[in-house]
């Protein structure tokens, strides 16, 4: 540690040169999002207590189906950067690494799941 | 150089010091339930995949997703959502450079706070 100069301590911790792409992609999935989920709610919302046949029937029209799939894409992408953000600033080390992966995969598993669930009820 | 009081600098005042402010709060919300979510979307996910899967699993799922404790789920996530909807256009709002004033700034928490129970009671009454 004594004999290591300058600037060797300081190479390799400048910026990554691509520090405002996670921003720009909360903002854009953000203005998404603010469209999306309104509608998401009011179309959504409802069929959660109604019967399998009219809930079948549902997402076979075009507009609940490509909006429920919209939201389900944006909706874990905008969730998964979110959440790298807080591990981030909460978690250190080895753990916030472990953390993001878990929480990244875990977003790419229900986005999957959802969108096959969709497609299997609208097809 | 760098060596300098290494690992020993003074640190500014953080969190433990400050007294609770409406921009504090409203801003720690914003985090908190963005990320609570995570328990309503996965339950929806659960949900439309009982859907796909048939009318028995289907009725588990509605029974579950319906009973008080997954209504409770689903309105405290409803709120959830609209705060997070309001907190965020604030952020787009600050975005633009704008809002940034002691006063503004306070406006704009309670319009956060105040628009989230709208929205949600607004929706209940509609769905």
């Amino acid at each position: 540690m004594a004999f290591m100069t300058d600037r060797k301590r300081a190479n390799g911790m400048g910026s990554a040169k691509e520090g405002t792409h996670h921003f720009w992609s909360m903002t854009v999935s953000s203005i998404a999002l603010a469209i999306l989920m309104p509608l998401f709610i009011f179309n959504f919302g409802p069929m959660l207590d109604e019967s399998y046949a009219d809930v079948q029937a549902h997402f076979a029209h075009p507009y609940p189906a490509i909006l429920t799939g919209l939201t389900l894409i944006v909706a874990f992408m905008h969730f998964k950067m979110g959440a790298q953000t807080m591990i981030e600033d909460y978690v250190k080390g080895g753990a916030r690494k472990i953390t993001i992966i878990a929480v990244s995969l875990l977003s790419y598993a229900a986005m999957a799941t959802g969108l096959f669930a969709l497609a299997s009820i609208a097809l | 150089m760098a060596d300098v009081n290494r690992g020993k600098r003074p640190l500014s005042p953080h969190l433990t010091i400050y007294r609770p402010q409406l921009t504090s709060m409203t801003s720690i919300f914003t985090r908190i339930t963005g990320n609570a979510m995570l328990l309503a979307a996965l339950m929806i996910v659960w949900w439309l995949l009982a859907a796909a899967t048939g009318p028995g699993y289907y009725d588990l799922a509605r029974t579950v997703i319906t009973s008080w404790f997954g209504s409770l789920i689903m309105i405290l996530s409803l709120w959830a959502l609209w705060y997070h909807f309001c907190a965020g256009l604030r952020h787009l709002y600050w975005d633009t450079g704008r809002g940034f004033e002691i006063k503004q700034a306070e406006r704009l928490g309670i319009m956060v706070i105040a628009g989230s129970f709208i929205l949600t009671v607004l929706t209940l009454i509609l769905i």
